[in-house]
């Protein structure tokens, strides 16, 4: 997936807040002191990046970062001040609103972090909302709501009101309507956030279930580093409005950029993130290993090198053999991240 | 040795002190020196009465925007009210007539009393189940079984007209005020003025535009019972979460779905005690309104004022309760209704059962006259006995009750009244511009000193200070009595409750209803209006204090007793100290109310600025009526201001949230 072309990308993006944003970014230019200095709030600090079709891109940061600022600008919720958005090439921020609205129609789909449930309207109505908007017939929107809400294991809740929900299933209906009109791009904002450790398990591996199925180019925003550890294909650090590191989870573990980034990862089990692609030799395995996915993580390799194995056969999405990973490479990993 | 620093008095008291002795100087040796700081000059008297007449008569007769009047504008605006309003009173009241005055015909009978009961019953059935139902039927029950029934549906046919177009007209106007900033800042002072001025004072100019009659009265409603609907409007889209809006916009909402597919109904539950309030400020407005041609309920109270026929307005003014309490109870039950998720299919049994008995209690009705119309023989009227009631309490304590009112008068009411209107104005508007300035610098200091100044400029200082000195008395009175109930009741859940079911009935109560029974003991007079307005107003001073109270953090009234504190003290150092600003702004509602109150005493021979705007309205005379009630306005704003500044002042010193 590393090679699919760029579905979203950010070029040079500012978002400052106060009176007269625009004018003073152009006169006192780039500079996020100066700025500060004339009063105004930099809240996204000349952003670039480029998510591709098919990933999950995971924006993470603490409170303040602007991680939120960010997204809402990618969907023009919040206008930027200055830069480039492309989606599918087009730069977003020279669509006229008319087409804005179309394209939030047709090819976005969003979940909030309190879930922004309409309370006088039942499951099935909140999960049809985006459609009926779009004027599409009732039979047409029920039938899809329907398909949503059992997509999401609310079968049978459709007639209930939101507020008669716990937090995980309202938080199940926000992610059946923001899929309700097939969106090619799915922003999620801190999505798991408001929910307690248990709920929020569940509903990452709900998440990751979906995403194998639907196959969705992601946005998704957390302060929550394990979080973004355990769904990101890629993630983006954000301090101060400024990204501090763009990378896969292993990379930003192994190869911190700056000591921002070092300072989250410590803490981190290393074979948590790293994954087992990274760890094999080329060298065909041996006759009779166990089969471990590219794709899993090392800790995941744990396992079956605990009871015994010393070498894994280490297999491609088709399952086909493509190196070994060797107990003593995992051992090095796990010593190196006390060291 | 070091000298211990001398007590010295503090920026802010010395200031005071100079402002007041100068005052005072003025006060005592002025009069020969600068005779136009006591009697503002006539010369310099800004014509604003006159001014506003012309305006007026320039509108009716001139005023044109291309080929359309203003005339006809206003003729417009009446058509739309008029044919609703002749459509509902023909189904409720009068039944489908032909031809005109006393030889009409009827060709259709109204909604007969038993199925009007009957509906009422139904509708709250559907709303709030059971109790709610036999609510609601006692209430009209009252109303026929009194003789009130023809009077009453001419009442609830205003109403039924004024509630929906007030909701409408709010609604918009506060979705309009969210989506613009400016026409916020426009509206919010034309709202406050809209709140602050005396009924009566607009009544003049409707009574011009639009004639004497019902339509006039829906109008004057309109303005009284809409300025709420379109406050708690902005305020409920204000507070719909970021998110929703945020969700509107992702799934690509057009700025009218936005608005009515998803903030409207997302706040709807604010919006329902809006349309609570509309309902019950219209039928507040009922007894006013029909000294422009209302009639019904209100008519019967005013009349029965008039002619000093205690039983018959006490009756009418009970019937005016009943309805009240039916429509409050219906409609917040429904508001309770509308945020609970609805059963499903649920009403069609109930639009049945409606018919059915509607066309039953028809088919009756040609039978028995006794179900189309309540029969004359079953009525009861207590107005004998209320008459002999009163009388024989005035034959008994005349002698006491005469010399507690000359007592009171004689030696308070008398010697403050003489006290205000020895001031002279210009010590005064300094005063209060010095206020004006401590608490809440330039800007508000400009705002009290010029609107008393313009009350001086105006010609209407003395009558200003009789209104100045009946309300603030009767506001200390209300709070005297208001403020230790309160305390009282405030941390004891069963006194609370009972408590608030009374004062929550006495705010029904259309304040006309508070001045029969004075009226009767004390006859007419400063002292009669000083106690109708204390009964009024002290609602106000209770609610306030005990909400003040119930919101003190009880950690620290527990901290205060785990050092010691006695009860007295925890009362004084902590409880009042932190309800303060609360209390604060009780005070200020109590003269809200106080000043509400005294325009209506204006009907009992008070000399102030309320006596002022009614003879106005009696003699048609826009202007005066205007100036005189833009003054009381004026007086409002001014102690609503300079109040809430120094509650905002003390909330900022107690830590608490500064919003008010």
């Amino acid at each position: 997936m590393t090679d699919a072309a760029p579905k979203l990308v950010c070029r040079n993006v500012w978002k400052v807040f106060g009176a007269r944003a625009e004018d003073s970014l152009a006169r006192i230019g780039p500079d996020a002191g100066k700025l500060l200095a004339a009063g105004l709030i930099p809240a996204v600090r000349d952003v670039n990046l480029a998510v591709r079709a098919g990933e999950i891109f995971v924006i993470m940061g603490l409170s303040g970062s602007g991680k939120s600022t960010l997204v809402r600008c990618l969907s023009r919720l919040v206008e930027p001040t200055s830069g480039e958005i492309l989606f599918n090439g087009r730069n977003l921020l020279a669509a006229t609103e008319a087409e804005m609205i179309a394209i939030r129609r047709h090819k976005m789909g969003m979940v909030f972090q309190h879930f922004a449930l309409l309370p006088h309207l039942t499951v099935l109505e909140n999960v049809a909302f985006p459609l009926e908007v779009q004027g599409v017939p009732r039979a047409t929107r029920d039938a899809r709501a329907r398909e949503m809400v059992a997509l999401v294991g609310l079968a049978g809740r459709e007639a209930s009101f939101p507020r008669q929900l716990s937090g995980g299933q309202q938080q199940r209906v926000g992610i059946a309507r923001s899929l309700a009109v097939e969106p090619e791009l799915w922003f999620l904002d801190e999505p798991f956030s408001a929910l307690d450790p248990l709920i929020r398990r569940e509903l990452q591996d709900e998440f990751i279930r979906l995403q194998s199925r639907l196959q969705k180019t992601i946005v998704f925003i957390t302060h929550d580093f394990d979080e973004a550890i355990r769904l990101a294909d890629r993630i983006a650090i954000m301090k101060d409005g400024r990204i501090e590191q763009i990378g896969t989870p292993e990379e930003l573990v192994l190869h911190p950029a700056t000591d921002y980034v070092r300072e989250f990862t410590r803490a981190v089990p290393k074979a948590k993130a790293v994954r087992v692609a990274s760890l094999m030799s080329a060298s065909p395995p041996p006759e009779g290993a166990p089969a471990i996915p590219a794709r899993a993580t090392v800790a995941e390799a744990g396992g079956a090198l605990a009871s015994g194995a010393g070498a894994l056969a280490v297999t491609d999405a088709t399952g086909r053999p493509v190196g070994t990973l060797h107990r003593e490479d995992v051992i090095r990993l796990l010593l190196a991240g006390t060291a | 040795m070091t000298a211990l620093p001398a007590p010295r008095l503090s920026h802010a008291r010395a200031l005071w002190l100079v402002a007041v002795v100068l005052t005072a100087i003025l006060w005592l040796w002025g009069q020969r020196l600068a005779p136009f700081a006591f009697d503002y000059p006539k010369a310099w008297q800004i014509p604003a009465a006159r001014w506003i007449g012309n305006a007026i008569n320039w509108l009716m007769k001139e005023a044109a925007i291309g080929p359309l009047a203003f005339s006809d504008v206003t003729r417009f605006i009446a058509a739309l009210i008029d044919a609703p309003y002749r459509v509902v009173l023909s189904l409720l009241s009068s039944g489908l007539l032909s031809g005109e005055g006393s030889s009409a015909v009827q060709l259709w009978p109204p909604l007969s009393w038993v199925a009007a009961v009957g509906l009422f019953a139904l509708l709250g059935l559907y709303a709030g189940g059971l109790p709610l139902a036999l609510t609601v039927t006692a209430c009209m029950a009252f109303v026929a079984v009194f003789g009130q029934w023809q009077s009453a549906m001419v009442t609830l046919s205003s109403i039924v007209v004024a509630v929906p177009i007030g909701v409408a007209g709010g609604l918009l106007a506060g979705i309009a005020a969210w989506r613009l900033p400016w026409l916020d800042r426009a509206l919010k002072p034309v709202l406050d003025l809209m709140q602050t001025m005396p009924v009566f004072a607009y009544l003049v100019p409707i009574l011009i535009l639009f004639g004497f009659g019902p339509t006039a009265a829906v109008v004057a409603t309109l303005i009284y019972a809409m300025p709420p609907m379109t406050r708690l409007t902005t305020l409920a889209l204000r507070r719909v979460p970021a998110e929703i809006h945020d969700l509107g916009r992702m799934v690509g909402c057009t700025p009218r779905q936005m608005t009515w597919r998803v903030l409207v109904p997302a706040s709807r539950e604010p919006l329902m005690v809006g349309v609570n309030q509309v309902i019950m400020l219209s039928l507040n407005m009922v007894i006013i309104a029909s000294m422009i041609g209302a009639g019904g309920l209100g008519f019967d109270v005013l009349n029965a004022l008039r002619r000093l026929d205690f039983g018959a307005g006490l009756e009418a003014g009970l019937a005016i309760v009943a309805l009240a309490i039916a429509l409050d109870r219906l409609s917040q039950a429904l508001a309770r209704r509308a945020s609970a998720p609805p059963r499903q299919g649920a009403r069609h049994p109930y639009l049945a059962a409606a018919l059915a008995l509607v066309a039953v209690a028809w088919a009756l009705g040609l039978i028995l006259p006794a179900v189309q119309t309540y029969p004359e023989a079953a009525r009861l009227s207590t107005s004998p006995f209320w008459a002999a009631a009163v009388e024989w309490i005035n034959v008994t304590f005349f002698d006491m009750l005469e010399a507690l009112k000359n007592a009171i008068l004689t030696t308070l009411l008398v010697p403050v009244k003489r006290f205000l209107l020895s001031l002279p104005w210009l010590g005064v508007v300094a005063l209060l511009g010095l206020a004006g300035w401590r608490l809440g610098g330039w800007r508000l200091a400009a705002l009290t000193a010029g609107l008393a100044f313009l009350i001086a400029a105006t010609g209407q200082w003395e009558k200003a200070m009789i209104t100045v000195y009946l309300c603030g008395l009767s506001t200390l009175f209300a709070l005297l009595i208001g403020i230790p109930v309160a305390i009282a009741v405030a941390n004891r859940d069963r006194a609370w409750t009972v408590t608030r079911a009374l004062i929550d009935t006495l705010q029904t109560l259309p304040s006309f209803v508070y001045l029969m029974p004075v009226v009767m003991l004390f006859r007419v007079g400063d002292f009669t209006a000083m106690i109708a307005v204390v009964a009024y107003a002290v609602v106000a001073a209770i609610r306030y204090t005990v909400l003040g109270l119930q919101g003190v953090d009880p950690r620290l009234i527990e901290a205060g007793r785990a050092m010691g504190c006695t009860d007295w003290q925890i009362l004084t150092r902590i409880r009042l100290r932190l309800a303060l600003p609360e209390i604060l702004l009780g005070v200020n509602q109590t003269i809200m109310f106080a000043l509400s109150m005294l325009v209506i005493t204006a009907l009992v021979g008070t000399r102030d600025l309320g006596q002022e705007v009614y003879i106005a309205l009696t003699k048609a005379n826009p202007g005066n009526g205007l100036v005189a009630g833009l003054a009381i306005a004026f007086i409002a704003i001014i102690a609503d201001r300079l109040i809430h500044a120094a509650a905002m002042a003390q909330r900022e010193k107690l830590g608490l949230e500064g919003g008010g």
